[in-house]
C-alpha cells in the first residue's frame, strides 16, 4: 500500500475506534451482553454435560465460544449503523469530495472493526481464565484466537458494511438485527450437533456457518488441535471475508457513483 | 368520556404505528419465536437429564417462560414508543392536548396489552405446530394468559416511569436490562431443583421464578402456589403503576 493510502486508512480507522469508544451505547453491549448471557446460559445449562456424550463437564468452558461469534455480530450492526449514520448525516458525501480513496473508506472502517473484535476477543478470554476456563490448546491456541477473531471482524466487517452502504439507513440495519440472531440461534451454540434430538433443528444446524464459526472456537478451548473444526472454521471464515468485502466494495462503487 | 377518548385515541396511533412499521412490528413477533424455536428445538435432549421431571416435555417447559418473556417485552417495547414520542416532541404536544393526561398512560397501556396479544396467538399457533403438548384444562389455560397478561402489564409500567422521566430513546437499556436480568435469573432451561450454585440461590428470591412454576403447572394441569404467583404479581403491578403515575408527573413537571 502506498504512504498516502496507509494514512488515509490509520485516520479512518481511528476515527472508527474512537467513535465507538466514545459512544458507551456502542462500545458496552458487544462487551457486556454476550458475558451475561454466557454466565446465565452456564449456570442454566450446566446439567446439560450429564448428558451422555457431552464433550466437557465444564458449560462455561463450551459455551465460551459462543460470545466471539455473538460480539461479532454486535459489532457489525453497530458498524453497519455508523456508516449508514455517515450516509444520512452527508459525511460519507463530503469524504467523497476529498482525494480519500474508496478502498481507504472500507479499509478503515474494517480496521477499526477488527481492532474492536480484537478488544472483545481479549476480554471474553480474560472473562474465561478468571472462572476457571483451561483452554486445552495453551497459549499457542489462544494466540491463534486473537487472528481468528480479527477474520471473524473483517467477514461480519464487510457485511456490516455491505449493508450500510446497500441500505443507507440506521434503522434499517438495527431491523436486519433480529434476522441476523436467527444464525445465532439456530446453530449448535448450546448443544453439541450430534446430541441435538430434533431432526430438523440438527439439519439446520449443520448447514448453518455459524455452527462451524462456534465450533472453531470451541475445539481451541475443550479438545486441543483439532484439525477438521479448525480448517472449517478458519476456511469458512475467509470465505466470508473474501465475499463480504468483494460485495462491499461493489456497493462502495455503486454508492459513490450515486454521490 | 374525555378520558375514554384519550385512551381510544393514544392506543390506536400505537397500534397503526407498530402495525405499519415492520422494523418496530417485526422484532417483537419475530423475537419470541426465535427463543421458542432454538429452546424447544436446541435444548431439547436436556429433558432427558437426571431429574428433570416436567410431565408436558421440554416444547411445553420452554413455551411457558416464551410467554412470559414476550409479555414482558411487549410491555417494555412500547416504553420504547413513549421515549421515541418524547424524543421527537410528540409527547410534549401530546400532553398539552389531552384533557386527562392519565389517559395517554392507560392507551399506551391498552397497546402494549393488544400488541402482546397478537404476540402471544402467534406463540401459541407455533406451538401447537411444533407438537406442544397441553395437559391443563381451559380454566388453566385461561390463568396461565391472565398471569402472562400481568405481566405484560409489570412490563409496561416499568418502561412507562422510566420513558416518561427521562424522555430519550438513550432510556432503552435501563428499561430493557432490569426486565432481561430477571427472566433470565430464573429457572429458563430446568426446572429449580436442578439450578446449581449462585443462579439457584438468586432464582429463589426472583418474583419470576414463581411465575414461571405456576404457569409451567398450569400449562400441566397441575399447579402449584397459584396464590402467591398472581399475589406476587399483583403487588408488581400496584408497584409499578405508582411508579408509571409519578413518572408522568416528572413528565408534567418538566413542560
Amino acid at each position: 500500500m502506498s504512504s498516502p493510502l496507509l494514512t488515509q486508512v490509520g485516520a479512518l480507522a481511528q476515527r472508527s475506534v474512537v467513535r465507538t469508544a466514545r459512544q458507551p451505547a456502542s462500545a458496552i453491549p458487544p462487551l457486556v451482553f454476550p458475558v451475561l448471557l454466557l454466565l446465565v446460559n452456564a449456570g442454566g445449562l450446566k446439567v446439560s454435560t450429564l448428558l451422555p456424550g457431552f464433550p466437557t463437564d465444564s458449560f462455561l468452558a463450551f459455551a465460551l465460544a459462543v460470545p466471539f461469534i455473538q460480539g461479532a455480530l454486535f459489532s457489525m450492526i453497530n458498524a453497519g449503523t455508523d456508516l449508514a449514520r455517515d450516509i444520512q448525516t452527508g459525511f460519507f458525501s463530503r469524504l467523497s469530495l476529498t482525494p480519500v480513496r474508496g478502498s481507504a473508506l472500507l479499509a478503515g472502517q474494517i480496521t477499526g472493526i477488527v481492532v474492536l473484535g480484537i478488544v472483545q476477543a481479549v476480554f471474553y478470554i480474560s472473562v474465561g481464565l478468571l472462572l476457571g476456563v483451561r483452554f486445552a490448546a495453551g497459549p499457542a491456541g489462544i494466540a491463534l484466537l486473537l487472528v481468528y477473531a480479527a477474520l471473524v471482524a473483517i467477514a461480519f466487517g464487510g457485511l456490516g458494511s455491505f449493508l450500510a452502504l446497500r441500505l443507507g439507513s440506521g434503522e434499517s440495519i438495527q431491523g436486519l438485527f433480529p434476522a441476523l440472531f436467527v444464525f445465532l440461534f439456530i446453530s449448535s451454540m448450546n448443544t453439541p450437533r450430534d446430541l441435538i434430538a430434533v431432526s430438523w433443528f440438527r439439519f439446520l444446524a449443520t448447514i448453518n456457518p455459524v455452527s462451524y464459526l462456534i465450533e472453531c472456537v470451541r475445539s481451541l478451548i475443550i479438545t486441543g488441535w483439532d484439525t477438521r473444526a479448525l480448517a472449517l472454521g478458519f476456511g469458512l471464515a475467509i470465505l466470508m471475508a473474501i465475499a463480504s468485502l468483494g460485495a462491499a466494495s461493489w456497493a462502495l462503487g455503486r454508492r459513490m457513483e450515486r454521490t | 368520556m374525555r378520558l375514554r377518548g384519550v385512551v381510544a385515541g393514544v392506543a390506536w396511533r400505537m397500534l397503526k404505528n407498530v402495525v405499519t412499521t415492520p422494523s418496530i412490528l417485526l422484532p417483537s413477533l419475530l423475537f419470541p419465536l426465535l427463543f421458542f424455536v432454538a429452546f424447544a428445538g436446541g435444548l431439547s435432549q436436556v429433558q432427558n437429564v437426571p431429574g428433570f421431571d416436567y410431565p408436558n416435555g421440554y416444547t411445553a417447559f420452554q413455551f411457558v417462560f416464551v410467554l412470559l418473556q414476550a409479555a414482558a417485552f411487549g410491555g417494555v417495547f412500547t416504553g420504547f414508543a413513549i421515549a421515541r414520542d418524547f424524543e421527537g416532541g410528540f409527547g410534549r404536544r401530546l400532553m398539552l392536548a389531552s384533557p386527562n393526561r392519565l389517559g395517554i398512560v392507560l392507551g399506551y397501556g391498552v397497546a402494549a396489552v393488544l400488541r402482546w396479544v397478537l404476540t402471544a396467538t402467534l406463540l401459541t399457533v407455533v406451538a401447537l405446530v411444533f407438537g406442544m403438548q397441553v395437559g391443563g384444562g381451559p380454566v388453566d389455560l385461561v390463568a396461565l394468559y391472565m398471569l402472562a397478561l400481568i405481566i405484560n402489564v409489570c412490563g409496561f409500567l416499568w418502561s412507562a416511569g422510566i420513558a416518561m422521566r427521562i424522555r430519550t430513546m438513550q432510556a432503552a437499556p435501563l428499561m430493557q436490562m432490569p426486565a432481561f436480568l430477571l427472566l433470565f435469573l430464573a429457572p429458563v432451561y430446568v426446572p429449580l431443583s436442578l439450578l446449581g450454585g449462585t443462579l439457584h440461590a438468586v432464582a429463589r428470591f426472583n418474583p419470576v421464578t414463581y411465575a414461571l412454576g405456576t404457569g409451567r403447572g398450569l400449562l400441566a394441569g397441575d399447579a402449584t402456589q397459584v396464590g402467591l404467583s398472581f399475589g406476587l404479581a399483583l403487588v408488581l403491578v400496584v408497584v409499578f403503576s405508582v411508579w408509571a403515575l409519578r413518572g408522568l408527573r416528572s413528565a408534567e413537571a418538566a413542560g
